[in-house]
């Protein structure tokens, strides 16, 4: 049997933080769920389950916000995680083409996550950065306009820093 | 090119004007000082609704009388919530005012929260905002130490918290009652109104939504008046407004502009007109949920009357420009992809509705169309309108209804043809 899933005590401080900043301990279910993410890299059944008996929440209610929002995820990500706009700003302006190429840069289709667990590759709606269509977030950052060479240039700096 | 006054903006070019000794510097907190030290709540509120501000989340709501709303005689805390959402595709405006004059809206939400009498205020912010999130946090980190938040507020003894929420990915969390839902941890499920969230708001008490570029006009219009303000736009629609510009224009961008500019100016001075020397085809003017303009029809003054007058919505100002070369099916494949992902499921009409436009017009694109598709997807889309429970229910069949009417021909000539005839017509002209 697996052990009984323990949250980092660092963390649960910083969660206990959180959760007196709000009126009702559900309040709070996001923002855990988002450090619980930040920190472990997914949210996994034993994070859902901890945080049902943190929150005192039946376990459907939170099972149903991981699955609510795009941004949780079960599975782990790849190390450097790119997300292409594929709404319309960034459509008008190439966005299609810059995936497709890096479809063929990464060998992975969308959705899709390297064996090596260096890369994921997701499309998503739009970031609210049209201004610099076409986008993408990579990890935390925005980065555009994307042109082949930019990607090739990101690429390239990721393999140096490997 | 014509030039207006900065009023939202002036701090974006101003370097370090996150940090609150810069915005200190340029006449910072006055606004919210003079408010919590000499005025009462209703000349606050009297004032905002002269200065004719409208909600600028896409509404157009008055602001003061939002505030109005708010009941009096109320035991229960009351409680200003900040829509920092900003998920309407073609719009990027709060982004600016949060990465790169923070503290206009910590000062906004002092002014409102005096307004309506609340001690704390929520600022849900969308969750890909990470690099944002970190600088707004910072900036109430500052506010704090100062003694402008807290529960001394300018020395008055008022108290007032910001606590920031960050979101996890979700257009419909953008609408008011949804964002409530969330902000209580639940799925983003609108709610029926009434009861509206001034009644009865986030944990079941009185509550002012507001946009962050709404918020962010507050200290202006205390520092220069209402009527100053109200003169900056035009009739009804007061001030300034950040129009996001992209799409097929020389210099997508950010631009302050007041009320009712005309869009033919705000594409072709203000972003440098359209790209590679191309004719316009379309503009949408508000984000993506409204009605898209034909090239004939963009001499057209950008404010919330305007616009409705001739079908369409000012919205949230997010203008997306598209050249003679755009195929009008791809971009409603587009729109309707995203509406499709965005529905939150729980009305039936907008659920099951936009899953059969988006089948409909894959099926068209792909060169498969049907000759009644087209009418299908007309009705389809009006029998959306009106029967869900919140207005993503009128903002997904939007781009059907006005892309296929406007632009009926090149789709039936895709639907005939399995192909765009913008292709044929490149193909015939090489
Ligand atoms: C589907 C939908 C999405 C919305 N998204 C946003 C948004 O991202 N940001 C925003 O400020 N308002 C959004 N709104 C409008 C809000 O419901 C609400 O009108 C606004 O936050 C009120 O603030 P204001 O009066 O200052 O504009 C959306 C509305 C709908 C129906
Ligand atoms: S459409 Fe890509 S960021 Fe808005």
């Amino acid at each position: 049997m697996q052990a009984k899933f323990q949250m980092s005590s660092e963390l649960k401080t910083e969660l206990d933080k959180i959760v007196s900043q709000y009126e009702t301990k559900q309040a709070a279910l996001l923002p855990v769920l988002n450090l619980a993410q930040e920190k472990y890299g997914s949210i996994s059944p034993e994070i859902e389950s901890w945080v049902a008996d943190y929150l005192q929440l039946p376990l459907m209610k939170v099972r149903e916000v991981v699955s609510f929002y795009t941004l949780f995820h079960a599975e782990q990500k790849g190390k450097h995680h790119f997300q292409m706009c594929r709404n319309m700003s960034c459509m008008l302006r190439g966005c299609e083409e810059m995936i497709e190429y890096l479809k063929e840069r990464l060998k992975l289709e969308d959705g899709q996550t390297s064996q090596d667990r260096c890369f994921s590759l997701s499309t998503v709606e739009c970031l609210a950065a049209c201004e610099m269509a076409p986008m993408m977030q990579l990890n935390d950052r925005y980065v555009g306009p994307l042109t082949k060479e930019s990607i090739d240039q990101i690429l390239k700096e990721i393999e140096i820093n490997n | 090119m014509k030039s207006y006054p900065k009023i939202l903006s002036k701090n974006f070019e101003v370097p370090h004007a996150q940090h609150i000794g810069v915005y200190l510097s340029g006449g910072g907190y006055e606004a919210a000082r003079k408010v919590y030290t000499s005025w009462k709540p209703e000349q606050l509120i009297e004032e905002v609704k002269k200065s004719n501000l409208r909600g600028l989340g896409g509404a157009g709501f008055s602001t003061g009388m939002k505030w109005a709303f708010i009941p009096k005689d109320s035991t229960r805390p009351h409680y200003v919530v900040v829509n920092a959402d900003e998920g309407e595709p073609g719009t990027f405006k709060d982004r600016y005012i949060l990465c790169k004059d923070p503290h206009a809206l910590v000062e906004g939400i002092l002014i409102a929260c005096f307004a309506v009498g609340s001690h704390k205020a929520f600022v849900y912010i969308r969750g890909e905002y990470v690099e944002p999130i970190r600088i707004f946090r910072e900036a109430v980190r500052e506010a704090h130490e100062k003694g402008f938040l807290g529960k001394n507020v300018f020395g008055t003894g008022y108290e007032v918290e910001i606590v920031i929420h960050q979101g996890a990915g979700a257009y419909i969390c953008g609408e008011e009652t949804a964002l409530l839902e969330s902000l209580e941890g639940k799925k983003g499920f609108p709610r029926l109104k009434p009861p509206f969230p001034a009644v009865k708001g986030v944990f079941g008490c009185p509550t002012v939504i507001n946009n962050v570029e709404t918020l962010a006009c507050l200290p202006p219009i205390v520092n220069l008046g209402a009527e100053w303000f109200a003169k900056l736009g035009c009739e009804k629609n007061g001030g300034t407004r950040l129009y996001s510009v992209s799409g097929h224009v020389n210099r997508p961008g950010l631009y302050e502009l007041p009320l009712g500019t005309p869009l033919r100016e705000i594409i072709e001075e203000h972003a440098g007109g359209v790209w590679k020397g191309r004719q316009l085809k379309a503009v949408i003017p508000g984000g993506i949920s409204a009605s898209i303009l034909r090239s004939d029809e963009v001499d057209i003054k950008m404010d919330f009357n305007s616009l409705a007058r001739v079908g369409s919505m000012l919205g949230s100002a997010g203008v997306v420009v598209m050249d003679e070369t755009t195929c009008m099916v791809t971009t409603l494949l587009v729109a309707a992809r995203f509406f499709a992902h965005e529905s939150c499921g729980q009305c039936s009409p907008c659920r099951e509705g936009t899953g059969w436009v988006l089948k409909m017009i894959e099926r068209i694109y792909e060169g498969h169309g049907r000759s009644q598709d087209l009418d299908n997807l007309l009705d389809i889309g009006k029998n959306m309108m009106g029967n869900t429970i919140c207005a993503f229910g009128d903002a997904a069949p939007t781009p059907v209804i006005s892309y296929i009417t406007k632009f009926r021909a090149e789709f039936e000539y895709h639907v005939r043809h399995g192909k765009c005839d913008l292709e044929d017509r490149s193909q015939k002209s090489e």
